[in-house]
């Protein structure tokens, strides 16, 4: 395979080493510093894709970020990446790409039709084909629309490359590195100031690659190499390629993604493939350049049709020519630049201008090259379908309104210039009020609302020698500020070929009988005539425009096409550009890959997994885990051949006639101490708790100000200033939060102080009528006699040789104790209690029985306590102190708080007493009632009662108090259940509460 | 993202912040009577400002205080920070 389109020599590629790649599974050669796209237009290959709507032929436009159609479906390593730009991706070897959009080959694409169908895909095609009839949806139009639109394939395979995200901290951070990013860099590094400097591409320099000038002594290429290679000597510099930043977020929040390993085959062992950069930077200079603006004409989508600097980037930095016939057609100066260079190699190239006599010293260089120009000429329409094979020319006259006689001239690329738009989104995203400037028909950064500046191109000065200067004082102001040292140097004698103004022309009127398509957008095939009919519609706002055709809204964000839709938008609505203004730029600047921004929290790292230290001893005896947020905790201990059912059944059994120890660790625990601490208590809880006396644990309910309950579980006076106080796994970092707002904000007399002591100790909770017996074993020492340590009793005790807390409260409503250790002694706690509860028959027991064991005895938990209940519904107004103020005690005297026939918690029993009850089903009373059926509460909590050994649920049911008794309908639209249940106490075993005092 | 000075640690990312709410917002004191309406003032109503405004915000993942910052709803600009014991002037 020859590179038929390769230059002998020149470019900045390395062509010692050649790099094998294929294409739509063809094999290909390029050179190492290629791109696909350079490597691929050095094989002759001008067809890449189809277009979006029409499935037109696709072939190149640009060189880099702005490349509205090469877009492929990248093969890397046993990987596929949908959606990436052959004009980004580096060639690597044995890289394979395929075209998208098109079926079943891009030579031959069915979807092609659309393009003959297209008075039928008109503007808002979306939004008026698809609508009827609505049965046709899912089965004919998604489908069609699925295969026929899109960008490419997502895989579906777990992505085993590593992404990463780093912080960092910077005086100032510049975005680009072009001929105005170096120049601040360097003048800000100079001053000693922190900077990171950023550029998206491979290569350095920016325009100073393509561009004939001189700087000092050297060329403007040699000079970006001497500064960057400076630059990266300097420990307060940080130097990236390969990165762009994509978004500018609040308070100098800048986020860059950075491609580390895109370009290689394979990523490196250990290393990521891509690193998200979240930078904070003092101040940001905003040094993104700018990027060539089309002009619109009939068919200027054909493959062949590019952009003029991107023709000469192709020239100057890849050694490649785009074609060998070259029309120029350019409204300014710049085109002149690329023809010189197609010259230059010996092409001859026609510069079609649209200017009538323009004079410049490029312009003035070409003629004496002899390149031959056509002023006051402009391209009709390019022909040739899969490339452009000539071009219809015409003069046009002075006012640019009345083409002459036609006439076909051979040619194999047209290369476009419209002028330039600098780039400003980075700076629009700050919030900075952007104006337009008529002299470059371009908006430009206007006020800046956070700490950025916008220097060079993108901020609309186009000339080398003023960029430098701008650049180099704003690098040094600014570097200044911060670091109070200034670093005088002489700035550098430019030398540059001065240009001459622009025409303002950016659109080729139609020729009388002619109806080619004038494209706006590239890569969402939005024409002229889609914004005509958009306008004639009714549309006025450019952001309704730009939705209704979707002008803009592809992946390359129209940068490209944004200038020569408001254009149009102005010229129909008569008004000046600015009057229609931009739409609004948004981050991502280009396309993030999600796992960049996901980063490395994927999988088992997508959140913390907490473990309680007996977690080991769990695992060896056949635990199966549970998420109980972000704690695993055993939900049951698998014997033989066990389910989860019968498991927990076992275990609940167990503890109801022997003993059971459950792992409680999880449970919050916060540490209160201070002379006010049970004045804090008193203020926080519904009950009294001032005369709780040292040694006593109480149950306490927690309200919000709006009277829902918040939290409970016990608090225990270890001493006469000191209280442990226990929450529920759930809401143990918001209690905390809570009594740190009222101790800081609400009470900052009172002398407390709350810490949080989850992670200091190890729970095992011993339940069941055997339980003291295993305590006397385990504690010889202590008399832990129902005398020595009563119901809601405390002490500490000595565990053979460590510290323990034992409490007596009991969740199961069995008899119950509440062992705890500092946590690196648990798994000896836990392995004790095993031990010495052999013979009493312990069995641990995990989450599931915990549920079963509570729900049949009535205890509330967090099913119950959901953030829409008050003390009432779960039967704890008993736990109301009437004799104080509390938080949130208020809001219960509130109308519907104080409501006779509130809903209050009950029991549900099924009538069959054997179907089991799905929780969240809905409680009616005729259950063929017609819909919607009023609903009178909901299961809570559901589980099978191993003392009464049949389903039972908890519910909170409207009128609760007055409904026991009754037989209502359990309803489960979900699992299509009808259930006849009765209701009854909520509290289904031992009503009376005699066990966990006994 | 944020950028927060908190009156005790500094400069730090928002995400080590949660937010609290209306900062002028007064608890009416324990055990003093209290009108329907005004409770329900203090409970549930309060002014979605565009502009400056003063909120709470606790220090979560850092020293744990609460503290006031004087913000603008719109532009995100924070004026001033103040310890959860300093008045707001
Ligand atoms: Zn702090």
């Amino acid at each position: 395979m020859t590179q038929s389109f390769r230059l002998e020599s020149g470019g900045l590629i390395n062509r010692d080493k050649k790099i094998s790649f294929k294409f739509n599974s063809k094999n290909y050669f390029g050179y190492e510093g290629d791109t696909l796209a350079s490597a691929l237009i050095a094989n002759g290959v001008h067809l890449i894709g189809r277009s979006f709507k029409y499935h037109r032929p696709r072939g190149f436009f640009g060189a880099g970020v702005d490349e509205p159609y090469a877009i492929v479906q990248l093969y890397r390593n046993g990987e596929t990446e949908p959606n990436v730009k052959a004009t980004e991706q580096e060639l690597f070897e044995g890289l394979e790409a395929k075209s998208v959009n098109c079926w079943p080959s891009v030579n031959f694409d069915v979807g092609a039709i659309n393009n003959f169908l297209k008075i039928f895909l008109p503007a808002g095609f979306y939004y008026k084909t698809f609508m009827w009839p609505k049965s046709f949806w899912y089965k004919v139009y998604e489908p069609f629309i699925r295969k026929a639109a899109g960008l490419g394939t997502a895989s579906i395979k777990h992505d085993k490359e590593r992404y990463e995200h780093k912080y960092e901290y910077c005086d100032l951070l510049i975005t680009g590195s072009g001929p105005s990013g170096l120049a601040s860099a360097y003048s800000a590094a100079k001053n000693g100031a922190k900077v990171i400097l950023a550029e998206d591409k491979s290569r350095f320099g920016g325009t100073l690659l393509t561009s004939e000038v001189n700087i000092g002594n050297q060329s403007g290429k040699e000079w970006a190499d001497s500064i960057i290679s400076e630059l990266k000597e300097m420990p307060n510099v940080t130097v990236k390629n390969r990165s762009q930043v994509f978004g500018y977020y609040d308070h100098n929040m800048l986020v860059m993604s950075e491609r580390l390993s895109d370009h290689l085959p394979k990523t490196k062992k250990f290393h990521p493939k891509q690193r998200l950069w979240y930078i904070r930077a003092k101040e940001v200079l905003i040094s993104s350049g700018s990027i060539e603006r089309p002009i619109v004409f009939g068919n200027n989508d054909t493959p062949g049709v590019m952009l003029s600097s991107a023709a000469k980037e192709y020239m100057k930095v890849y050694g490649v020519l785009v074609g060998k016939k070259p029309l120029v057609f350019t409204n300014n100066d710049s085109g002149y630049e690329t023809a010189i260079e197609f010259k230059k190699n010996g092409i001859n190239p026609i510069i079609l201008d649209t200017r009538k006599e323009p004079q410049s010293e490029i312009i003035e260089e070409a003629k004496n090259m002899n390149i031959k120009i056509k002023n006051s000429h402009v391209v009709v329409a390019a022909q040739g379908y899969k490339k452009v094979k000539s071009a219809d020319i015409a003069k046009i006259s002075d006012n640019k309104e009345e083409l002459g006689s036609i006439e076909n001239i051979e040619c194999d690329c047209i290369c476009v210039s419209g002028f330039w738009t600098p780039t400003i989104h980075l700076a629009s995203q700050s919030g900075n009020k952007t104006k337009f400037n008529g002299d470059i028909d371009a908006f430009v950064p206007g006020i800046s609302k956070q700490n950025e500046k916008t220097l060079g191109a993108a901020n609309g000065i186009y000339t080398l020698e003023e960029t430098l200067k701008d650049s180099f004082e704003k690098g040094n102001l600014t570097s200044k500020k911060i670091t109070n040292k200034e670093n005088k140097f002489s700035f550098p004698n430019v030398v540059e070929k001065k240009s001459t103004v622009h025409d303002k022309f950016w659109c080729v009127p139609l020729p009388k009988g002619k109806n080619y398509k004038r494209f706006l957008d590239f890569q969402n095939d939005v024409a002229v005539s889609d914004i005509e009919i958009a306008l004639k519609e009714g549309y006025r706002s450019i952001e309704h425009v730009k939705r209704y055709t979707t002008l803009g809204m592809a992946t390359d964000q129209g940068k490209t096409s944004n200038l020569n839709g408001l254009q149009l938008v102005s010229k129909i609505e008569n008004k000046v550009v600015p009057a229609v203004g931009h739409t609004t730029f948004r981050p991502p600047y280009t396309p993030v890959s999600i796992g960049a921004i996901v980063g490395r929290e994927v999988g088992k790292h997508s959140k913390p997994t907490r473990k309680s230290p007996m977690h080991l001893w769990h695992e060896k005896n056949n635990a199966v885990f549970v998420d109980a947020g972000v704690w695993l905790r055993p939900r049951y201990y698998k014997r033989g051949e066990e389910n989860l059912f019968e498991a927990s059944k076992r275990e609940a059994k167990n503890v109801r006639t022997n003993v059971g120890v459950c792992d409680v660790t999880t449970l919050g625990k916060i540490d209160i101490k201070g002379p006010d601490a049970a004045e804090l208590l008193n203020r926080v809880y519904t009950n009294a708790w001032l005369k709780l006396p040292v040694g006593k644990a109480r149950y306490g309910v927690m309200l919000r100000e709006d009277g829902i309950v918040m939290d409970d579980g016990t608090t225990t006076r270890i001493s006469e200033n000191h209280y442990h106080m226990t929450t529920t796994t759930a809401q143990a970092a918001n209690v905390l939060s809570h009594l740190e707002y009222y101790l800081q904000l609400v009470w900052p007399e009172l002398n407390v102080n709350v810490v949080s002591s989850t992670e200091q100790w190890a729970g095992a909770a011993i339940a069941g009528p055997k339980s003291r017996n295993l305590l006397q074993k385990l504690f010889p020492n202590s008399d832990v006699s129902n005398e020595g340590l009563p119901f809601m009793g405390y002490m500490e005790a000595d565990l053979f040789g460590i510290k323990a807390r034992i409490f007596r409260i009991s969740f199961s409503g069995e008899l119950a104790y509440e062992v705890n250790v500092e946590s690196d002694n648990g798994y000896f706690m836990w392995e004790k209690i095993i031990e010495f509860g052999e013979e009493f028959g312990i069995q641990p027991y995990g989450t599931e029985a915990l549920s079963t064991l509570r729900i049949e005895m009535g205890h509330v938990a967090g099913s119950e306590l959901d953030g829409r209940t008050i003390p009432y519904d779960n039967s704890l107004e008993g736990l109301l102190s009437k004799k104080k103020d509390f938080i949130g005690k208020r809001s219960l005297s509130r109308k519907a708080f104080a409501a006779q026939d509130r809903q209050k918690i009950v029991g549900v029993v099924p009538l069959d007493k054997k179907t089991s009850i799905p929780e969240g089903s809905h409680l009616v009373k005729d259950s063929n009632a017609p819909l919607p059926n009023p609903k009178l509460g909901y299961i809570s909590a559901s589980c099978w009662s191993v003392e009464h050994d049949n389903p039972f649920s908890l519910a909170i049911l409207k009128d609760g108090k007055n409904m026991i008794g009754k037989k209502l309908f359990v309803m489960s639209p979900l699992k299509n259940k009808v259930i006849p249940v009765e209701i009854v106490s909520s509290h289904y075993v031992d009503p009376k509460g005699e066990r966990v005092r006994s | 993202m944020l950028h927060i000075k908190c009156p005790h640690c500094g400069m730090r990312s928002q995400n080590e912040f949660s937010y609290g709410g209306d900062a002028t917002v007064k608890r009416p004191e324990l055990g003093k009577e209290i009108s329907d309406q005004d409770w329900d003032n203090f409970v549930y109503n309060r002014k979605s400002l565009r502009g400056k405004h003063w909120e709470l915000w606790q220090h979560l993942s850092g020293c744990r205080q609460w503290i006031k910052v004087y913000r603008d709803t719109a532009t995100h600009e924070i004026f001033k920070t103040l310890k959860a014991n300093e008045e707001i002037s």
